[in-house]
């Protein structure tokens, strides 16, 4: 990234702007010492760092905590370099401003694809760097010292030879005059203080005595309650509505009808849901009306057929097939919907000319564009208060809940705060895309020599951030499938775009790598057994160029007591991965009883992210991964029947539970490489190592998310 | 017309006028603006809307307020203040419990009444009392671990 | 006595006792025969008609009082399929010999009844044929509905033409041979439906009489809770003994004190109709839930004790395998229980149930959700237990419907098996012993 992040002057403007239309920069503060924000809102260094004169540091988040931990990584990074008192840091959201919140991986304002700490590593270090740097100069000028002779701790400027201190408070009027470098000298990492040791989250706690306030907690002063129905097809439309009975309900307030949706706003979300149940509503749903899953499933399987466009070559895959043994496999991975914990919802005010919405979002410039668009406004004109996530999962990278709520807030007086109902919530997901993967390969003793690899699915990147998708290959369906890291010197990895009909699909935690770790970690074991090799030796075989990979294998196997007897009917799988730049190995134990059910009995995760941040936020990451995971490996599926979603709620859309959980062990290896993504690689893990451990316990080779119990019952056939 | 009704809640007597039928989770929510208990399912299969009432863990989004009657409800904003449940926050804050944190005041409600009734619980006791309480961020392990934090504590 | 001479005489006494025998198991019987010979014809008869409408309705419009009647004989439930519109037709009957279909009798022309007369329409009602003068197979219970008097017959069709007619066209039936063969219904028909209009009995009271009509001719009661016999017609000597259909149980409901209603007071027998629940009792699932709540609780409360009268007095018939169900309740330690215990149905049990029915069997949200003291608990088949968790229960209610969600989507047949078990042994008299495979047949 070469973009100048510490530009004094603009960082300037975006605050002035803020602070002299006395208007927030962002509406909802994570105070944690106390003061607010509006009283003091502190000098600017830069976009991301404001320290007031009693030398109070704010931190701006370019990336949305959704219970990932980021807030505090962040605020780590930041810290660090400017060695700031880390006690006495408060956070605050940024606003909507690609100016200065673009991750600079993605390209974009937005959290998702684990890159929160991989993008912002660096850029954030130096703006930490470059604010010591003039408090630095600021405190030398006064005492009329070399800079160099001086040094910070803790929020102060230190001039030992003269045992001389100064806060950083005290030293904000004379260093918002000069100019911050852009390149200062950063830390080495064995200067880190905070960087590494396993720090208190900031934002828990106000989570453990119910004052955090997310998006569905938000009340502003004469807000009214409501919830919708959407067209349950894709492409529907309202037909007609019979609102009588609804009226009826005590606290109903008024009936809203879109082309597309109904809402009923009401006193309180119970009147505004009775009111809902009390509708008759009759839909047009347009020509996806007769979908159903086996045409999804039917189409997905033809379309998988054709050749794809080459995503990747090294050698001559096809030559190198061409006669003896091919090994070849059929995978599939099924829609999945996100049911985030904090159900879809948005507070909407529409004014004349303007809007002012309240959610949590992953993608808050995308929320006021579409917004803007769907208003017919400016986007400037679209406010957006930004909230804690509760729960994310790529399912708030999205803006629907914001344009429906906005639509529904121009015809209500006031503000109108709109709550999807779990069941609106599971139907109107847009979901993680159907996936169908075929892979060929060919062994030479223990070694994989020809390997063609055919991933077929929906290109999200092609309709979410269309400048990615490029000569006909999404790079997101083919990661960690285009990087495959084993020795394979003939190597085809082709893409076939197929969009299923009747959803619209969306990113989920652990996007493209999920669906492709799943079918090549499934397979290598399935070629393991055909070379007759145990599936960490053939996989260490095969390993060659990828010592970090072979290393956490090595120490997961080790962990996990890989090759030690297990009782029959119970199995061990492992399952590699590089992904999100993380390198990854995870050992499943599993038993399958002989009605087909199948009991997590602990699971081992070895992990080499490089520098980490915060490793109890990495524990935690990989841990709570897995289990997301293995929920979707063991329950997930979405289906579809005449353009409807079938699920509901979490009785036909199950979660894993505590009681169904097993230890999972997460083992760090040290590193001094950079960091690399953590929020989703344990839930990419969860598939191939779940699976592999059944085809341990049982020889059945499942090839299917989620794993089919009928087939795994004792004299079951495959 | 619907008559006004006094609730126990949090140690403070709060008068509401609601239908017999509403859920307390939304006169807790929407009328009182207590919105630390959460809003998961509607159909008590996640118990993000866990309270107290009368001391028993209750998922508040089908409990009709009518059935409440003089009984003290306690939520999650003032659960801190009882023994256990000080104790029980604490161990989540010692443990990092959390991550998203949406489920977590149900979660909390549920392991203060736990330990309310079995001060030493064990894994088969915490899986009965929890497994009511669904978490999709899979912070499980650390719950069970925070419980047994907190009984250690008594 | 010649061999062969003996040997075909013990072949003829074989011959005519396996005949006695198959009379026996598919001898017509007639669903009042209990209440004695005293009937009259409804001509006849001197108390108030037990037909019709209830009072408060008698000044009415014939398609008001139609709504009632149609409402009272169930039509809805049946010729309505799952999204459909009402009265369109459509929903499947599973039997053991194919299945069914419902058929559109909104009054659409071509593919409802709208070209039906008055006649077409009592012929089918009473006698079980088409207009096209085919034969309707007893899965529409002509048996029961050929008591129904003429003028209700007529008032349910003068309702039926009142609504906006709906086309559709329900799927073809798909009935293995010979049951395909609809003539052959004829055979049925003349063994097992009388084709005789309700017959007071001149020596009960009022209310009973209406209540057998209402019981009889109306709500059809036996099609479900009475024992079928091999040609499926119900057998009235096991009258409301209770019976399996379409893979749930209907429970028995005679005055048997242990396996019965006998035990149950009036009020309780009258608020089960009503609202489908009754503290200690229970609540209804499945059919008997569509049943009230699409029928039975709209009834006039008149109607509702006027069935309760007739109730009482249908002869008791114990059903061996079920105990009196067990009044106590369970402990509110999930790790308390005094025998049947198993963690897989605990584990289930937690996750998925004990939110809202409590460990104890007490419910902490509503009434509705009790487990302890209920008939389907206390059955040591599970089979209803199975059926309520593979498809969960809707009951109707002013405040908002009382709903248990179906878990059959995402639970194995050997978790719902395992929380059947676990739950009859908790909160029952006696352990079940479900199976997963039991558990698949159900579905």
């Amino acid at each position: 990234m070469t973009r100048d992040v510490l530009s004094p002057g603009v960082s300037r403007r975006v605050l002035l702007g803020a602070g002299v239309g006395g208007v927030l920069l962002v509406g909802l503060h994570l105070p944690t010492g106390g003061r607010s924000a509006a009283a003091q809102p502190g000098t600017p260094f830069n976009a991301f760092i404001r320290i007031d004169r009693e030398g109070a540091v704010t931190l701006v988040m370019p990336q949305v905590e959704m219970g990932q931990g980021v807030y505090t990584s962040i605020s780590m990074i930041l810290a660090e370099e400017l060695d700031a008192d880390f006690a006495r840091v408060r956070v605050e959201h940024a606003p909507p401003d690609e100016a200065h919140y673009t991750n600079p991986m993605l390209g974009v304002q937005a959290t998702g694809n684990s890159n929160s700490i991989r993008g912002w590593w660096m850029p954030l270090r130096k703006a930490g760097a470059g604010t010591r740097a003039v408090l630095v100069q600021a405190a030398a000028q006064r005492w009329g010292v070399a800079p160099g002779a001086c040094r910070t701790e803790a929020g102060q400027v230190i001039h030992p030879a003269s045992d001389r201190r100064l806060g950083y408070g005290d030293l904000v009027g004379r260093a918002a005059a000069l100019k911050v470098p852009s390149d200062p000298p950063l830390k080495t990492p064995g200067e880190f203080r905070l960087v590494g040791k396993p720090l208190k989250r900031l934002d828990t706690p106000e989570k453990v005595n119910g004052k955090t306030v997310y998006g569905i907690d938000v009340r502003p002063p004469g807000c009214r309650y409501a919830t919708l129905m959407a067209s349950p097809v894709k492409g529907g439309t309202v037909a007609s509505v019979d609102d009588a009975e609804a009226r009826l309900v005590p606290g109903v307030q008024q009936v809203v009808v879109l082309d597309d949706l109904v809402a009923v706003v009401g006193e309180h979300m119970w009147a505004a849901k009775r009111g809902l149940e009390a509708l008759k509503i009759t839909w047009n749903d347009g020509p996806n009306g007769q979908v159903d899953s086996a045409q999804v499933w039917a189409q997905i399987r033809k379309a998988s057929a054709q050749e794809g466009v080459v995503a990747r070559q090294r050698g001559d895959a096809d030559k190198a097939l061409a006669g003896g043994q091919v090994v070849t496999a059929e995978f599939e991975m099924p829609f999945l919907a996100h049911a985030a914990m904090e159900p879809m919802n948005c507070t909407a005010l529409v004014t004349p000319g303007g809007c002012e919405l309240w959610l949590g979002a992953q993608a808050i410039t995308r929320v006021q564009s579409h917004v803007a668009q769907a208003l017919g406004l400016p986007p400037a004109k679209v406010k957006i208060n930004q909230h804690l996530l509760g729960g994310g999962f790529g399912r708030r990278l999205e803006a629907d809940m914001a344009v429906k709520s906005a639509r529904i807030a121009q015809k209500v007086d006031g503000p109108v705060k709109v709550v999807w109902t779990r069941e609106e919530d599971i139907r109107q997901d847009i979901v993680r895309p159907v996936y169908h993967d075929r892979i060929w390969a060919k062994l030479s003793g223990d070694r994989i020599v020809a390997w063609k690899y055919r991933i077929t699915g929906s290109a999200v990147i092609a309709r979410w951030l269309p400048p990615g998708y490029q000569k006909g290959v999404d790079p997101d369906a083919v990661d960690s499938a285009v990087d495959i890291p084993y020795d394979v010197p003939d190597l085809r990895v082709e893409y076939v775009r197929d969009e299923p009909p009747g959803v619209s699909t969306g990113f989920w935690r652990g996007v493209g790598p999920n669906n492709n770790v799943f079918a090549i970690e499934s397979f290598i074991d399935e070629l393991a057994k055909k070379a007759g090799k145990d599936p960490v030796a053939f996989r260490r075989a095969n390993l060659g160029k990828s010592p970090r990979l072979r290393a956490v294998l090595d120490l997961a196997a080790e962990q996990a007591g890989w090759g030690s007897p297990l009782p029959p009917r119970c199995g061990r799988g492992v399952a590699t991965q590089v992904s999100f730049g993380s390198f990854i190995a995870t050992v499943v134990e599993v038993e399958v009883d002989e009605d087909g059910d199948i009991h997590l009995k602990r699971a081992n995760i070895a992990v080499d992210t490089g520098i980490a941040v915060n490793p109890d936020t990495i524990i935690a990451q990989l841990q709570g991964g897995l289990i997301f995971g293995l929920t979707a490996a063991l329950y997930g599926e979405i289906t579809l029947d005449k353009g409807r979603i079938q699920q509901s709620n979490f009785h036909d859309y199950r979660m894993l539970r505590i009681d169904q959980t097993p230890p999972i062990a997460v083992h760090l290896v040290k590193s001094g490489e950079p960091a690399g993504g953590i929020g989703e690689a344990g839930t990419t893990a969860a598939f191939a190592s779940l699976r592999n451990a059944i085809y341990a316990a049982t020889g059945k080779p499942l090839r299917r998310i989620p794993f089919n119990r009928e087939l795994l019952a004792k004299g079951a056939g495959a | 017309m619907l008559q006004p009704r006094t609730l126990q809640i949090n140690g403070e007597a709060r008068t509401v006028t609601a239908p017999d039928d509403m859920p307390l989770l939304w006169v807790l929510r929407d009328i009182l603006g207590l919105t630390g208990t959460k809003f998961g399912c509607g159909i008590a299969q996640c118990g993000a809307c866990t309270v107290h009432v009368g001391g028993a863990a209750v998922r508040s989004c089908l409990l009709p307020v009518g059935a409440v009657g003089a009984r003290p409800v306690t939520t999650i904003e003032r659960v801190g203040e009882t023994e256990a449940g000080a104790r029980v926050q604490d161990a989540w804050l010692e443990l990092e419990v959390v991550q998203c944190g949406y489920c977590q005041s149900g979660q909390i409600m549920s392991a203060t009444a736990l330990l309310n009734r079995i001060p030493k619980p064990d894994d088969a006791d915490i899986d009965a009392a929890m497994a009511g309480n669904i978490c999709r961020c899979g912070t499980y392990i650390r719950i069970r671990d925070a419980i047994k934090r907190a009984a250690a504590r008594a | 006595m010649s061999r062969l001479r003996r040997a075909s005489l013990i072949g003829l006494a074989v011959v005519v006792m396996a005949a006695g025998v198959a009379a026996w198991l598919v001898l017509p019987t007639r669903s009042m025969a209990f209440a004695g010979g005293s009937a009259v014809s409804l001509a006849s008869y001197r108390g108030p008609d037990p037909t019709g409408v209830p009072a408060e309705l008698r000044g009415a419009d014939l398609v008001t009082r139609g709504r009632y009647l149609a409402t009272a004989a169930d039509c809805a439930v049946c010729h309505t399929a799952p999204g459909g519109a009402t009265f369109a037709g459509g929903l499947p009957f599973k039997t053991p010999f194919g299945t069914l279909y419902s058929p559109n009798i909104t009054p659409d022309r071509e593919t409802g009844i709208g070209a039906w007369s008055e006649s077409d329409f009592l012929r089918a009602v009473h006698e079980g044929v088409a207009k096209d003068g085919s034969r309707l197979y007893p899965a529409f219970p002509y048996e029961a509905y050929s008591l129904m008097a003429d003028a209700d017959v007529l008032a349910i069709r003068a309702y039926l033409f009142s609504l906006a007619p709906v086309r559709n066209t329900p799927p073809a039936n798909q009935l293995m041979f010979p049951f395909n063969q609809r003539p052959l219904m004829a055979i049925w028909g003349a063994l097992y439906n009388p084709d005789q209009r309700f017959r007071p009995h001149a020596d009960r009271s009022p209310a009973w009489n209406r209540g057998a009509y209402l019981v009889e001719a109306m709500a059809h009661c036996g099609d479900c809770h009475t024992a079928r016999n091999l040609a499926q017609a119900p057998d009235n000597r096991k009258k409301f003994g209770g019976a399996v259909i379409q893979g749930w149980r209907a429970y028995n409901i005679t005055q048997d004190r242990t396996s019965g209603v006998g035990a149950w007071t009036d009020a309780e027998l009258a608020a089960y109709l009503r609202e489908g629940h009754v503290l200690g009792r229970g609540a209804a699932a499945g059919p008997m839930a569509e049943a009230i709540n699409a029928s039975l609780s709209k009834l006039a409360p008149s109607d509702t004790l006027a069935m309760v009268a007739y109730l009482r007095t249908i002869p008791a018939i114990g059903s061996g395998d079920l105990p009196a169900p067990r009044t106590d309740l369970a402990s509110d330690l999930p790790k308390e229980m005094a025998a049947g215990d198993d963690r897989r149905g605990r584990e289930v049990f937690a996750g998925a149930c004990a939110s809202c029915h409590g460990w104890s069997g007490k419910s902490p949200l509503f009434p509705h959700a009790n487990l302890t003291g209920v008939r389907a608990v206390n059955d040591p088949s599970a089979i209803n237990v199975a059926q309520v968790v593979i498809n969960g229960a809707r009951l109707g209610r002013a405040g908002g419907d009382v709903v248990m969600p179906a878990f059959g989507q995402t639970y194995s047949n050997a978790e719902i098996a395992a929380v059947a078990n676990y739950v009859t042994a908790r909160f029952g008299s006696t352990r079940s012993e479900i199976t997963a495979r039991d558990v698949a047949r159900l579905r």
